[in-house]
């Protein structure tokens, strides 16, 4: 497998997600060989860990989802050069050229654009079969916005060499046959998988605010153009209009933290918004507890792994219909993005009238019980063999 | 033996729900119109009734018409639900005159129900009485003609239910057949309810039980390209019948009337199928259709059949948790059905009459989270995006309407009416 990132040294869910796939498909016989870029020191008990390069990086790695226009910023403000981007994901390609010639695979299976050029390198080495795991593309990335054509041509580039494509929903799917051109017959969707939460256990201070009767609404993800973060603080305002005892909790960083508190300043509701930062583990299991309902406004979300953790930690979800993830949860309630007042609506009626969340839990938490890794494992081996 | 072939009664039944349009949270206090949607969703009353009656209604009604002149020995029943007649004379008046052009061969048996489709009996037994009264008040005016023979919504029986319909007066009433209340017994006999002995010089209720395999041959499976029995024709249907002789006296077909040209398509024969079946059926000389009126006349009881729990016709389950298995539907139905003694206080017509109208099984059906993520005859049948949808229009609709109240109430001691549940 060639990745770019692995947990805990990872910024969202693609580390996950390979982490989540890899640790099943090796509990299933798989002999995993997973490749880094650089040696990030990781351990781990079920897969042989290689580095394309051993050297420590020096470097700041770059996340998995800057866009365009954050890039563009970053290269301006001076804090990476004009090339680190492209540039890492290309020198990733020449360091894994040893290692192809070194070990034996009988299926390169690469993640996402980062990891394609190195991937296609590794196949000119080793001539096995090519499968592309697609988490996101550059189209969801933007969010509709720029694209970046560098980025295009390399994922264009990497999807039509590979012998199988896996993207990880039927919306992401369609977007590679109509942005991609790519022949819908190498294309397999195999929705993710989710662990269950480690441990139970709520926050005293946000148990407190439960206490006097708030209500908690949970923004969890990235703070990113892609997440929609800005549509969920317009859908806070008139929430709190008509639920005044609604508290909004945004956990996760990013580029648009500035632009969401200004948002709701401009609004008149930031009094009512926490932000947690970016959490991780238990601390995140509890502020998932903690929530009376979710929300998840993506305008593109090629999966949306947090929904199904959110119903894993028993909370009601509401996600756009700009999800992969509602393509598999039909006990949610699904918005469009853009409709705030919609959203409004449901997370008001989610607050207000108690039988609601009650089924959606009791519902839900059903429903995604055969959602693990271990099945989305058994339809990567169902690709794999096809090809051997 | 007695060489005996069975008589075939058929019951349709026709019904289409008032649909609660989209409304939301910011609609209560503003919008008092729960049922006018006008977009081009299913929730849209007039066009889904425009739609089914192109497709359905009409077509068929034609077709029963010329078989009734056709073969002097063909009838059958239809139960029309108050808010579906409503519909008609608002939306449809041509599609009401062709119902009535049905009724008036004299060989069209019209059964009483709720006016309103509720499950009203099992919640207010006032409630109920006055929507029946509605209901066969409005098929008197419409088709001058006094039901005898009582159907209850979504065939939902129990004994009481039988009891009930004794003590009225009427001659029969319809359940499903189904086997945990039949035990080794077959539906096709008439039976008696299990509601102790009539007085003297007194006819009891009898009970026309649903023969649900063969109604749901053409009900549920006739397009069914996967049943081993398909293309299901009227001869192969026919000699499914002429089997029963001997065991078995009465056939009941009991079907939504959608089942020709909506549920089941034109295109996949099933105007055919209708149009051949009197034919096939009365090729057999013995053999005859009846309404189910004339088939307690005809036929005598030949057992009692208790059932002290409720049956419907929905389901595996034939239960009521299609209506009322999850919390959603129960907070919803113990939402409204509180509300009776406020509503009826205020003596408001209007009030009275959306009450009713929220009242109706669909809506609480289209609340149904049941196999909901498998996608089955629910989702097909559900006009919202889900289950949950339906809830949230529904509850916000009613503390709409119990603003109303509210309003309506002052001075009238009606109480504090709770707004958000």
């Amino acid at each position: 497998m060639v990745g770019w990132e692995l947990p805990p040294l990872n910024s969202g869910g693609l580390g996950e997600a390979c982490y989540g796939l890899a640790k099943a498909l090796s509990k299933k016989g798989v002999t995993i060989n997973f490749i880094l870029p650089y040696n990030l020191n990781i351990k781990s008990d079920f897969m042989n860990i290689m580095y394309a390069n051993e050297k420590v990086s020096g470097k700041k790695i770059l996340g998995p989802y800057l866009t365009y226009s954050q890039w563009l910023k970053a290269v301006k403000s001076g804090s990476v050069g004009f090339h680190d981007y492209i540039s890492q994901v290309l020198e990733y390609a020449e360091n894994i050229k040893d290692l192809a010639k070194k070990e034996r695979a009988d299926i390169i299976h690469m993640h996402d654009w980062l990891t394609f050029p190195a991937g296609m390198m590794a196949q000119d080495v080793m001539s096995k079969p090519l499968v592309a795991h697609v988490h996101a593309t550059e189209y969801d990335r933007s969010g509709g916005g720029f694209l970046n054509g560098n980025v295009f041509r390399i994922e264009k580039d990497g999807l039509e060499r590979s012998d199988r494509i896996i993207p990880v929903g039927g919306r992401v799917g369609k977007t590679l046959v109509s942005k991609y051109g790519i022949d819908h017959k190498k294309i397999n969707v195999v929705y993710n998988g989710v662990e269950d939460p480690q441990k139970p256990c709520i926050t005293p201070a946000l148990l407190n605010l439960k206490k006097l009767g708030y209500k908690i609404v949970l923004f969890l993800g990235r703070i990113t153009l892609q997440k929609g973060p800005d549509y969920f603080v317009k859908a806070a305002k008139i929430v709190s209009d008509y639920y005044p005892k609604a508290v909004f909790v945004v956990t996760g960083s990013g580029d648009m933290q500035t632009q969401m508190i200004c948002e709701a300043t401009n609004l008149g509701v930031v009094d009512k918004f926490i932000f947690t930062g970016f959490l991780r583990g238990v601390e995140k299991d509890s502020i998932y507890q903690a929530a009376d309902v979710y929300v998840m406004p993506s305008i593109s979300e090629p999966f949306g792994i947090t929904a199904l953790e959110a119903v894993k930690n028993r909370t009601p979800v509401i996600v756009s219909k700009q999800s992969g993830v509602s393509e598999v949860l039909q006990n949610s309630l699904k918005v469009d993005f853009w409709d705030v007042e919609e959203m409004a609506n449901k997370i008001i009626a989610v607050l207000k009238y108690k039988s609601l969340p009650k089924d959606l839990r009791r519902e839900s938490v059903r429903e995604i019980v055969n959602l693990t890794w271990d099945r989305s494992a058994d339809e990567v081996l169902k690709v794999y063999k096809q090809l051997i | 033996m007695i060489f005996c072939m069975p008589s075939i009664c058929l019951y349709f039944q026709v019904h289409q729900p008032m649909r609660i349009k989209k409304y939301r949270v910011f609609d209560i206090g503003k919008d008092h119109n729960y049922f006018n949607d006008s977009s081009f969703t299913a929730l849209n009353n007039k066009n889904i009734l425009e739609k089914v009656a192109k497709k359905a209604y009409l077509p068929a009604n034609e077709l029963l018409l010329d078989l009734l002149k056709k073969h002097k020995n063909f009838n059958f029943s239809f139960s029309f639900s108050g808010v579906f007649l409503e519909q008609l004379k608002k939306f449809n008046p041509a599609l009401l005159k062709s119902f009535k052009a049905l009724v008036k061969t004299g060989r069209v048996e019209l059964l009483s129900e709720t006016y309103y489709h509720s499950l009203s009996f099992f919640y207010s037994l006032p409630e109920f009485e006055s929507q029946v009264e509605l209901h066969d008040k409005e098929i008197f005016d419409l088709f001058n003609k006094r039901p005898q023979v009582f159907r209850n919504t979504e065939l939902a029986y129990n004994n009481d239910l039988a009891y009930w319909a004794d003590r009225k007066g009427y001659k029969a009433i319809l359940a499903e057949g189904w086997d945990t209340i039949l035990g080794w017994r077959s539906p096709n006999f008439i039976y008696e309810p299990n509601i102790g002995q009539a007085k003297k010089g007194k006819k009891r209720i009898k009970l026309l039980l649903k023969n649900y395999k063969l109604s749901d041959d053409i009900a549920f499976r006739f397009s069914e390209k996967r049943w081993k029995e398909w293309p299901l024709t009227a001869e192969k249907f026919t000699s499914w019948i002429n089997r029963i002789n001997g065991n078995g006296e009465i056939v009941n077909l009991f079907m939504d009337y959608e089942t020709f040209g909506e549920h089941q398509w034109k295109e996949h024969g099933i105007f055919d199928f209708l149009k051949a079946l009197p034919e096939k059926i009365l090729e057999h000389k013995d053999n005859n259709f009846v309404t189910p009126s004339q088939a307690v006349e005809k036929y005598p009881v030949r057992d009692t059949v208790d059932v002290p729990y409720i049956v419907t016709w929905a389901d595996s389950e034939r239960d009521l948790s299609a209506w009322t298995g999850n919390n959603i539907q129960r907070s919803a139905l113990k939402n409204v059905y509180e509300l009776e003694q406020k509503v009826k206080k205020t003596n408001n017509k209007k009030l009275l009459d959306d009450w009713r109208k929220l009242q109706t099984s669909d809506h609480f059906y289209y609340m149904c989270t049941k196999w909901f993520s498998d996608g089955d005859v629910h989702k097909y049948f559900n006009p919202y995006e889900s289950p949950y949808d339906a809830f949230i229009s529904y509850m916000n609709v009613l503390n709409d309407f119990k603003l109303r109240l509210k309003e309506k109430s002052k001075g009238n001691c009606a109480g504090r009416i709770k707004i958000v549940e």
